[in-house]
């Protein structure tokens, strides 16, 4: 297994139960490429995307809206194929719905009739002794605050209940790379903030690989220890590659308001064509200021 | 609809709870006090006992309306008997235990053809539903045959079954089919990308994907095809007994049709309504409880 970065590592062996700090996954993207049938013809989304992530290490992946994102993050599920390029999780190729990963979709997607407990033991693997299955949701549902709505179904909680009951489901799996596709865009921002750091005690008493979509650049700095930025590398060009990697600085939990965040936030927003009048980055500070 | 657990008054399920849980009554929770009665739907017609009332107001209109005129002469006897006439022939057939055996005959009949439909609906519309295959190679054919009139089939099966229980079932089982078959078909095709992703995800695959998602997702619509079915399998009872049998409700309205015994075709007719309003009801409390639980 492929080293981690030492802030990863360290989050990753703090309360880590050996068992699950073995199943986290390293994942390569190596010129991931694909593009799809529209009515107007084809349209390429992603082309030569090259990215390199280590086991238990947190990912964040922004780009502007359309650009390709979930389509990555489908694809490291084996959700969706590329037409060109390989994927590989520890060393070997996505299998279609990879049993290895676990997503957390933008919407819960709770199956409606299900309580909060049962749609969590959907996560947990086939084969699994009933027993030991019904011990691992309590258990989750614990970890992510809704041992006391086990019994209610999705339609009778908050989103953000049902986001963290989908969170828990994702985790059931043990998977070796969890994958999350905006998980928390829908949420209002308290909720938000709360969420992240759920996700982050998560993180830390069961280190897997994230790979963490997000609009919201704020989150991905906070959460992640390298961010990504996806967007065309040429003016006009349709097709979406990796533009940047940032290393975000800092151990976690993080200081929302650390200043040095405040600069690669600038960074990041610039990257996605937004003005943000930060006196560093905008060219017309000494001007306005 | 509130979340709120106990002691509310449901609107549209229209049991009005005046006790707790444990049974106790709940002070001051009158369905006329104000504030249930500012709640909308929630005013007499959403009890159940008076809409059960109202119900019945119509069916005494016209048997006082029918009494009326068969009592006044407007209308001849043998035109339109009495509604004691009617009576009395209906006891008069109990009597030689001719009344229970047709309604037990019928009843069976359309209870098993229904079964045997409604299941064989279900599967097919499920392999047609889910598989594209299965889609583009059967639904043409059931299509047509869909189109098939009801009686058409009758001398066919006959030939085929003689004039046996078999020809009745399978003609009410052809009736059962189809609108299980359809409802499902549609049903499943519509069940939310997103959430049959997610179960794929999850690791659920053909069967287990029908069972743990597909399935329950098309519940209720399977459910409204079960009644449509049912109400379907009268129908074609009705056409099966018309021409080949020997008993049954059917049998009754075409002998007595024969025979000039007006009293006992309305009593056929009369005893049908009930039938298959009874059946209906049945299934409509099963559809309550299935779409509390799946919907």
């Amino acid at each position: 297994m492929s080293p981690a970065p030492s802030t990863a590592t360290r989050t990753a062996t703090t309360t880590a139960d050996p068992a699950d700090a073995a199943t986290a996954r390293p994942v390569e993207l190596h010129g991931v490429a694909r593009t799809f049938a529209t009515p107007a013809g084809p349209r390429p989304v992603l082309a030569g995307v090259d990215l390199s992530v280590a086991a238990g290490e947190i990912v964040a992946v922004v780009g502007p809206s359309g650009c390709g994102k979930s389509t990555l993050l489908r694809q490291v599920a084996g959700l969706d194929a590329p037409d060109g390029g390989r994927i590989l999780l520890g060393g070997e190729p996505v299998a279609p719905y990879d049993a290895r990963t676990a997503v957390a979709f933008q919407e819960p997607r709770l199956l409606p009739w299900r309580t909060l407990a049962h749609n969590v033991a959907l996560g947990v693997p086939r084969g699994t002794p009933r027993a030991e299955s019904r011990e691992q949701v309590a258990r989750l549902l614990d970890l992510v605050g809704l041992a006391g709505s086990a019994g209610l179904r999705p339609r009778q909680v908050s989103g953000g209940m049902a986001q963290r009951a989908s969170l828990a489901r994702a985790l059931a799996r043990r998977p070796g790379v969890l994958l999350l596709d905006e998980p928390f865009g829908a949420l209002d921002a308290l909720t938000r903030l709360r969420m992240q750091d759920l996700l982050l005690e998560v993180h830390a008493s069961r280190p897997t690989t994230v790979l963490l979509v997000t609009h919201d650049v704020e989150e991905a700095l906070y959460l992640a220890d390298r961010v990504v930025l996806l967007g065309s590398l040429t003016a006009g060009a349709a097709d979406t590659s990796v533009r940047s990697v940032v290393t975000v600085p800092g151990d976690r939990p993080r200081d929302r308001a650390d200043a040095r965040l405040a600069e690669l936030r600038a960074e990041l927003l610039d990257g996605l064509g937004v003005p943000t009048h930060h006196p560093a980055h905008d060219p017309d500070a000494h001007h306005s200021i | 609809m509130t979340d709120a657990p106990a002691p509310v008054v449901t609107v549209a399920g229209s049991s009005v709870r005046a006790t707790d849980a444990r049974g106790r009554a709940l002070p001051g929770l009158n369905p006329f006090s104000l504030g249930l009665a500012a709640r909308p739907g929630a005013g007499p017609l959403a009890r159940r006992p008076v809409r059960l009332a109202l119900g019945l107001v119509v069916p005494a209109v016209l048997l006082v309306a029918w009494q009326l005129v068969t009592a006044s002469g407007l209308v001849a006897p043998y035109q339109l008997p009495s509604p004691a006439s009617v009576w009395t022939a209906a006891v008069d057939l109990a009597q030689r235990g001719l009344l229970g055996q047709y309604v037990a005959i019928s009843t069976q009949r359309v209870v098993l053809g229904f079964l045997i439909g409604a299941a064989l609906g279900l599967a097919v519309g499920s392999v047609v539903g889910l598989s594209r295959l299965a889609g583009a190679l059967l639904e043409p054919t059931l299509g047509a045959i869909r189109a098939v009139p009801s009686l058409a089939w009758v001398p066919l099966l006959i030939l085929w079954m003689k004039i046996g229980e078999e020809s009745k079932l399978t003609l009410i089982a052809i009736g059962a089919f189809f609108p299980v078959y359809t409802t499902v078909v549609a049903a499943l095709r519509h069940v939310d990308a997103h959430l049959v992703e997610a179960g794929r995800a999850y690791g659920l695959r053909g069967a287990r994907l029908l069972g743990a998602v597909q399935l329950p997702a098309a519940v209720p619509s399977v459910v409204a095809g079960l009644r449509l079915a049912l109400a379907q399998s009268w129908l074609f009872l009705v056409a099966a007994e018309l021409i080949a049998s020997s008993m049954g409700l059917g049998f009754l309205l075409m002998d007595s049709g024969n025979n000039g015994r007006v009293d006992r075709m309305i009593l056929a007719i009369v005893l049908l309504a009930l039938l298959g309003k009874t059946t209906d009801a049945l299934i409509g409390l099963a559809e309550k409880s299935l779409l509390r639980r799946w919907a």
